[in-house]
């Protein structure tokens, strides 16, 4: 009996070796542990076998099965793995083939530069509001201590609709109204659109955007304005950023001071981007005027307050080398999608 | 302003510093360097030589031969020039050496241009004779120079000297960019104020001392000013046995630097004045001035005057005129007239210092079209102390420069002067707002260069007269913190009460409407406010359209920037043109941006600035992609509510049968359409094109960011496909309302999946398919839920004229 099993083994071995197709390896599997297959014959043959040696054979048979079962799965899988490795060579794919994209549309790059400068004033606690770009003459001007006969408020500079009414030369607007709220501390930014009687070129733009800044608090300093600036500076440019504020003149501000960057194209070292100086102007800026605040109803002597305005177009320009205004304002779509 | 750093060091004698230094430093006291640049650039090994014996060339005829005294030797030279001759002087580079330009006057190289000793036709040439162009400079600074040929130096200049000294070009000229506050530093003597301040150096300003003939000025004229509004005042000096003459060298060097062409002693005078204390000045001939009477009063409009540049000027009665007894002779502070020009053979000359009105001079220069240097000068508002100083240095120059005799005594009619401002000082206020610790002592020191004084007995600063800028601490904090120096200000960040960072709901929505198209494939695109008129007739608005009430600019750049715009989708349509034109395929384009709705005529509030969310594109995609985007956008801002489509639009600048009303929670809160043929034709797009308009200020108010979880439904859904013939008019808003409308608590969804239009179904009819699932939350439907919600809402559509396919 044990011979005839060994036998019956080796030979199933040997099958199996010997086969190449996982059909064959079922044909064997029903040859052998079918219902009618070999093993199951010797099985059946057991009532031949003297009853105390049964068990002892049925453990060989069931040894004998198992061995077979074992070595079946294991020709199984290698015949899969053959069989997939052989479907997946045949589905190589040539992956340099052009991307299918979801033609996701462009941002505008002043959008990109606002949401830049948002994030990071939000980041230090400001608020982002917004001014009307329609507003009148007390707005725009005599708020902020803009006199009658200034040069910026003749025809050639501004927008008029009538004598009360203009376009908004600057978001500085955004400032007086604001403040006129009454809600101290102020902390805000206030994007937006103004206008400029400028011819187009490629530098000038009768519309364009600026960003306006306020703080308004107990103990505020040219010194935090510094510091703040500075911050922003190196959010926006990059950790190496140096600043340098110069004296200017702003009728709303006093003192004042323009906030110049080191180059962040060649850092510093001066270059045709920087036309050789290393610094590039980038805002104007400034401790709020005392006539200002007494105006919006603020005691100067218990309040103060610093202000900063940056034309977000030239941001925009600096920072993605833009080198033609109009292209901001002619919508081709093959400018827009590179950013 | 353009100044040579010699002129400012004449007044800062102390000081010493290198270009950059200087630049450095004064940009960082406020006075801020635009350029500078050497006037001696690229000039290399230049000297007087002086030209013994010329010989012709022997192969050439337009050349010659010069042995040329260059001091230590004689050295051959051979040159092309026509016009030198034996004994004269001339400026000569030698071999190895550079000059800053070609001959023929065009830019100059960077590098400028290196000369070497060589031979020309054969003739050995060891330097080159120099033009003044050669020299990077031109003919209308050295008038003497010749229009072609060699720079021929005056007799006396010595031979194997520096030519480029002698010339007076070892001199930077700094041009400064000055704030329109700082008046007084439209002079040499205001920014050398600052240098000395800068650079903590004495300032030695020049001594006025005029030596006077003892006659008495008000025997030679009289000033009557009419207009004192516009003349606060007038001060009038004459000069007698005037002798015209090239002004000295040092003079002409000056104004050469500045940019000013010399002329002769006396306009050279006036113009070294000017810009020496930034008071412009003006000369008469006082033999052409009627009555000896000067009379300062408004013109009558109408009026016409010709000014000395021979133009004939229309005046109005809010332009000031110098007159005399009978007729005007100069434009106030603008330019003097043809009648009173001064001429050469000029014996007795009135001198004008005045003080004008600055914006009625820089309003009536705009309005002549005649901005002068005087004007531009006048027009920032001058102090009038500075009238009478000028003056009187213009006639100490006239004595000492013997151009002629000064009579004594001035006319001087004079309106009250504004007392000095005074400014309490309070040393801790100026630290509180600077953020610094200077000390009161330190603070002193500054106001001292400043000639800012302090008058102890009342703690008060005293500001001079010539600063008209400062009026309150504020002002004297910027004196400090300039001097003290912007950049040793610390670096802090604001202290205090905490604030929340945040932006504003409407930019949310903004943002998420932003976010939205760009993800459907729209680029963001941006447009002016303003336009033309002419925009309605392209986009087919009836002559009486709400929207052609516009807000109009009164001072605009042209028509086609006239008016505010009230419809956003000329921006959008011209946008879509170019890129049209440009052959870009597939163009999806967005813009948010305003209109402008006036409330009233003529405006006395502000309009109603509307935000427009306007989509618009050609190519691929149709009417229902922007459907689409339109209500993925709700959809991201919490509109959940079904939004109705309403074809009776009514929008002529669409097409007709492919246009609705967005109307969302019973409000129209834009539109959609196909843009009418007739409009694409009018902004050149052979293309349908396809907007989309959002009024945002409707929309913000319908959004929310809210969200609450509904649940994963746990019972199963039962879906029923209808298939119907529909009549034609029966629009598939219509079944789906039915179904909304019938379908019970249970109705879960409904999906069109066909509709058909052809020869199977009868003339007038369309086949359409519905999916529609049903579904309970609480419990698993039963086939009779299902039938009773299908019976009503079939019941429903054959109220419609629909009839059920079999």
């Amino acid at each position: 009996m044990k011979e005839k099993l060994e036998q019956i083994k080796a030979e199933a071995l040997k099958q199996i070796e010997s086969s190449d197709a996982l059909d064959k390896l079922n044909e064997i599997r029903v040859n052998y542990l079918g219902k009618k297959g070999e093993l199951t014959a010797v099985l059946k043959g057991m009532k031949d076998v003297a009853a105390e040696d049964r068990p002892k054979v049925g453990q060989m048979v069931n040894d004998t099965r198992q061995e077979i079962e074992r070595v079946l799965e294991e020709a199984k899988v290698r015949m899969e793995n053959v069989v997939l490795e052989a479907r997946m060579k045949s589905e190589t794919i040539d992956v340099t083939l052009p991307a299918k994209k979801n033609h996701v549309g462009h941002r505008h790059p002043n959008t990109i530069a606002l949401e830049e400068v948002e994030r990071i004033f939000v980041g230090m606690g400001y608020e982002v509001v917004e001014g009307p770009e329609v507003d009148t003459d007390y707005y725009n001007f005599e708020a902020l201590n803009i006199p009658e006969d200034h040069p910026a408020k003749d025809e050639q500079d501004t927008f008029y609709i009538n004598g009360d009414f203009l376009l908004r030369t600057q978001t500085s607007n955004t400032q007086v109204h604001e403040m006129e709220k009454g809600k101290l501390p102020i902390r805000m930014i206030a994007p937006g659109r103004v206008f400029r009687s400028d011819e187009v070129d490629a530098t000038h733009s009768p519309s364009f955007h600026q960003i306006e800044g306020l703080v308004i608090d107990k103990h505020i300093t040219f010194a935090d304005l510094k510091g703040t600036l500075a911050e922003f500076a190196r959010e926006l440019f990059g950790e190496d950023t140096k600043v340098k504020f110069r004296p200017h003149h702003f009728n709303f501000t006093e003192p004042s001071a323009e906030m110049d960057v080191s180059c962040f194209k060649c850092g510093g070292k001066g270059c045709r981007f920087c036309k050789g100086s290393g610094w590039i102007e980038i805002l104007g800026c400034g401790m709020v005027h005392p006539n200002v605040l007494t105006m919006s109803g603020i005691n100067p002597e218990e309040y103060s307050g610093f202000a900063f305005g940056v034309g977000l177009e030239r941001i925009a320009l600096l920072k993605y080398e833009i080198d033609d205004m109009r292209l901001l304002y002619e919508n081709d779509i093959r400018f827009l999608k590179q950013f | 302003m353009n100044t040579a750093l010699s002129w400012i060091k004449a007044y800062v004698p102390e000081l010493e510093c290198t270009d950059q230094e200087y630049c450095d430093a004064m940009t960082l006291t406020g006075t801020k360097v635009e350029n500078f640049a050497r006037l001696d650039k690229n000039l290399e090994k230049i000297v007087v030589g002086q030209i013994e014996k010329i010989e012709k060339h022997p192969d050439a005829d337009k050349l010659i031969i010069c042995q040329v005294n260059i001091g230590n030797e004689v050295i051959q030279i051979v040159t092309g020039a026509p016009n030198v001759k034996e004994g004269d002087k001339i400026p000569v580079v030698l071999d190895g050496g550079k000059v800053a330009g070609g001959h023929d006057g065009g830019p100059l190289p960077e590098d400028g241009i290196k000369i070497k000793a060589g031979k020309l036709r054969g003739i050995e040439s060891n330097g080159m004779m120099c033009s003044i162009e050669e020299l990077g400079s031109d003919r209308n600074m050295y008038p003497e120079a010749p229009e072609l040929g060699i720079y021929i130096f005056p007799e006396d200049a010595p031979v194997g000297a520096d030519a480029v000294e002698v010339l007076g070009m070892r001199d930077t000229v700094f041009e400064y960019e000055i704030t329109s506050n700082r008046v007084d530093c439209y002079s040499v003597l205001g920014i050398a104020r600052e240098a000395a301040a800068t650079f903590r150096k004495p300032f030695v300003p020049p001594v006025i001392e005029v030596k006077e003939n003892g006659e008495d000025v008000n025997d030679y004229v009289s000033v009557e000013v009419k207009d004192p509004d516009l003349c606060s005042r007038y001060c009038a000096r004459v000069c007698t046995n005037i002798k015209i003459a090239p002004s000295p060298e040092w003079m002409q060097r000056r104004l050469r630097a500045s940019g000013i062409r010399p002329i002769n002693n006396l306009v050279d005078i006036t113009n070294y004045v000017m810009e020496e204390y930034g008071q412009p000045m003006h000369a008469f001939d006082l033999d052409t001035v009627a009555g000896h009477k000067i009379i300062v009063r408004r013109a009558k409009d109408g009026d016409e005057f010709q000014t000395l540049d021979e133009q004939v000027r229309k005046l109005d009665k809010d332009m000031l005129m110098i007159c005399d007894a009978e007729k005007e002779i100069g434009i106030a502070g603008i330019m003097g007239g043809e009648n009173s020009k001064i001429t050469d053979e000029v014996k007795t000359v009135l001198f004008e210092a005045a003080t004008f009105n600055g914006p009625n001079i820089r309003k009536s220069a705009k309005r002549l079209g005649l901005r002068t240097d005087a004007s531009g000068k006048f027009e920032k508002g001058l102090d009038p102390h500075n009238a009478q100083e000028a003056i009187n240095r213009a006639c100490q120059l006239i004595q000492e420069l013997g151009c002629g005799e000064v009579v004594g005594g001035m006319v001087d009619v004079c309106q009250p002067m504004k007392d000095k401002a005074r400014i309490k000082f309070e040393p801790q206020k100026i630290n509180d707002l600077l953020g610094t610790e200077v000390s009161r002592e330190d603070m002193l020191d500054i106001f001292k260069m400043l000639e800012i004084a302090y008058d102890e007995s009342t703690n008060e600063l005293i500001a001079p007269t010539y600063r008209q800028d400062l009026e309150c601490r504020a002002d004297i904090a910027e004196e400090v913190a300039r001097f003290f120096g912007y950049d040793k200000i610390p670096t802090t960040l604001p202290t205090g009460e905490a604030t929340a960072g945040k932006i504003s709901y409407k930019l949310r929505i903004e943002q998420k409407a932003r976010d939205i198209a760009e993800y459907c494939g729209f680029s963001q695109g941006m447009n002016y406010s303003f336009e033309s008129p002419k925009v309605f007739d392209k986009l087919l608005l009836p002559a009486d359209s709400p929207l052609r009430k516009t807000i109009v600019i009164a001072n605009p750049l042209g028509e086609d920037f006239s008016i505010m715009r009230t419809i956003s989708l000329n921006g959008m349509m011209t946008s879509l043109a170019s890129n049209y034109n440009r052959r870009n395929k597939d163009v999806r384009l967005y813009e948010l941006g305003n209109i402008y709705l006036p409330h009233q005529f003529p405006l006395t509030e502000r309009p109603d600035e509307r935000m427009q969310f306007t989509l618009g594109m050609y190519g691929e995609g149709d009417f229902y992609t922007m459907k689409g985007v339109i209500e993925e956008f709700f959809d991201a801002v919490g509109m959940k509510k079904k939004t109705v489509y309403d074809p009776n639009s009514g929008k002529p600048f669409l097409h007709p049968g492919r246009q609705a009303d967005i109307v969302y929670d019973g409000e129209t809160v834009g539109y959609l359409g196909e843009v009418h043929p007739v409009v694409c034709k009018n902004y050149d797009i052979a293309a349908k094109v396809y907007v989309a308009v959002l009024d945002m200020p409707l929309i913000v108010n319908k959004t929310t960011f809210d969200r609450k979880y509904e649940g994963i439904a746990k019972y199963p859904a039962v879906s029923r496909d209808i298939s119907m013939v529909v009549p034609k008019n029966i629009l598939a808003g219509q079944i789906e309302a039915m179904i909304e409308q019938r379908g019970g608590k249970i109705l879960e969804s409904y999906q069109l999946f066909d509709i058909y239009e052809g020869e199977q179904i009868k003339e007038g009819f369309k086949s359409v398919a519905y999916s529609i699932t049903f579904r309970a939350k609480d419990r698993t439907l039963e086939e009779g839920d299902v039938s009773g919600a299908m019976k009503k809402i079939l019941n429903g559509l054959e109220g419609l004229g629909i009839e059920l396919r079999q």
